[in-house]
């Protein structure tokens, strides 16, 4: 096969895939039929392109004839009624596009609300993101998620079936439901990345490459919402958290806390790169809880040029989260913050305000309470907290240190 | 696209339904007759009154109650004909008992069947 032509072929799957299928399934309201779709034009790309060179607008051939593979899977299978319809259309508009000069609509916010639709479970919210926005397969995606690949493409197929069948609309929420839906939209996005970032220690696995799609995700989405500052917050959150990467892990892959991180190890552009985000995203003067979340790393990134933690400041922006987003882990951020900034007494009520169903199984709330009882001198109290913060962990690193400073090498 | 709107109740509220909520679902009903939606729909009588009937191996069983006891109960249901999802969701969170029941919307599958009989409400 001719260099250019597979080039050309990875080229398009990589810098358009998300976009082509957006389109084709905001069109259909189907978003498997679309994939199937899509994936057998790339095959005739990689057929024909050799021989026949490849087409001057490699993304419009594509649409055309992903397009003919849905009219013939119309013709197989019945069909909803509007189908029709939508199939003239969009051959209308694919001979507009190869006509022009203009690359075709993209369509992916509309995509990443249906992802995002709270009639779709879950659990498949991110795996569908993952796959139809990034093209990521799906046995990639199961093992970052700690499932089987069967597991994972079944609900997959569900999910897309529930899109078809119940007929999600693919659409850009109203004014009135936006804040909502936009929420859900970041969670999925950013629980991919807390998924990646956890096992930061297996840095070659399929898991931690989970954090980096993440990021892409993040990127496109301030692209595509360029007037919502919680998309440009989330970015800044996440390229914060990734920024320090390198510096999590000691050579001997010992966990390093936060604020013992040697700096000189953390991404510099990464941190230029989250705090302009951070910046444009104040600049509209609505606060959400991913620009606190981002504001509260920008302090501790700010150590790399003071060489101190601004506690009192983080103190504050935690107020704010628990204001906006009182879930456990801003409720125990806010008790260390306290603590750090030299109030461990009030920190210390904070912590045992918090109900106790909910910490029974939340690692860093027994850590937090550890480091706490240690600063109010309970050290035998510290130890057993440090403990059962060790046997909540799966990361090995942080298992070591949490054993450590419960005395012990159990 | 067509909907059924299936609205599960708590035993209770059964018992405890009253001129107000009767009115609050006839207006509902309007509403949709109003907007063009309404393909059809009733509230149901209390799950005491229901009778299940089964045909197995040709024999027919009848028993008294309705098919599952469960804590909600199928209390009405209407079918509405919308463009999409969202649209449905909208109407059914507009349903008098949204807020002490649950509504569970389903797309029709295939042919739906509209009939000749009880053209008038009653």
């Amino acid at each position: 096969m001719s260099r250019s032509a597979r080039g050309a072929i990875e080229a398009v799957a990589r810098d358009s895939y998300g976009r082509l299928i957006a389109y084709l399934a905001s069109r259909a309201g189907d978003l498997a039929g679309a994939q199937d779709a899509l994936s057998d034009a790339f095959a005739a790309a990689l057929e024909r392109w050799p021989m026949d060179g490849v087409p001057e607008k490699p993304e419009a051939w594509l649409l055309r004839v992903a397009r003919n593979r849905m009219i013939d899977a119309a013709r197989r299978h019945r069909v909803r009624e509007n189908y029709e319809q939508f199939l003239l259309q969009l051959a209308e508009e694919a001979e507009d596009i190869a006509a022009t000069h203009d690359r075709f609509p993209d369509e992916r916010l509309k995509l990443l609300f249906v992802c995002a639709h709270p009639a779709i479970d879950p659990a498949a919210r991110t795996p569908l993101m993952l796959q139809t926005v990034l093209a990521i397969d799906a046995a990639r995606i199961a093992s970052a998620f700690l499932v089987s690949p069967a597991a994972m493409s079944q609900r997959l197929v569900r999910a897309k079936n529930k899109i078809r069948q119940a007929a999600i609309p693919f659409r850009v929420p109203e004014p009135a439901e936006w804040e909502e839906r936009v929420s859900f939209v970041l969670d999925a996005i950013y629980s991919a990345y807390t998924t990646g970032w956890e096992s930061l220690t297996d840095a070659g696995s399929s898991h931690r490459a989970l954090a980096g799609d993440a990021i892409a995700i993040g990127r496109t989405l301030v692209q595509l919402m360029p007037n919502e500052p919680e998309a440009a917050g989330l970015l800044a959150l996440m390229l914060h958290c990734e920024a320090r990467s390198a510096a999590r892990y000691a050579s001997a892959g010992e966990f390093v806390p936060l604020d013992r991180q040697d700096t000189a190890l953390w991404s510099r552009p990464m941190i230029e790169e989250a705090e302009k985000h951070l910046r444009s995203a104040a600049a509209f003067k609505r606060m959400g809880r991913y620009q606190l979340e981002a504001a509260i790393q920008s302090v501790h990134a700010h150590r790399m040029v003071s060489g101190k933690i601004d506690w009192p400041e983080i103190v504050l922006l935690y107020e704010g989260l628990v204001q906006i987003a009182p879930g456990i882990g801003s409720l125990v951020g806010r008790a260390v913050a306290l603590a750090q900034a030299g109030k461990p007494a009030d920190g210390f009520a904070r912590l045992e305000e918090i109900p106790a169903a909910r910490v029974a199984a939340y690692q860093p709330y027994w850590a937090a309470r550890g480091h706490l009882l240690e600063l109010l001198h309970h050290p035998a109290e510290a130890r057993a907290a440090f403990a059962r913060a060790a046997s909540l962990t799966d990361d090995p690193a942080l298992r070591e240190y949490l054993f450590q400073r419960a005395g012990g090498d159990e | 696209m067509k909907y059924a709107l299936l609205v599960y109740q708590p035993r209770e509220i059964f018992d405890r339904r009253d001129e107000g909520m009767i009115a609050a679902g006839r207006a509902y009903g309007e509403a949709l007759q109003a907007a063009g939606v309404l393909v059809g729909g009733a509230g149901l009588d209390s799950p005491q009154t229901a009778t299940t009937v089964t045909l197995r191996s040709g024999k027919r069983q009848v028993h008294d109650g309705p098919y599952a006891e469960t804590k909600e109960f199928l209390g009405g249901f209407g079918i509405i004909d919308v463009p999409d999802l969202d649209a449905a969701l909208e109407w059914a969170a507009r349903h008098p008992a949204a807020g002490f029941s649950s509504i569970e919307i389903r797309p029709l599958q295939g042919f739906y069947f509209p009939g000749a009989a009880g053209k008038t409400s009653q």
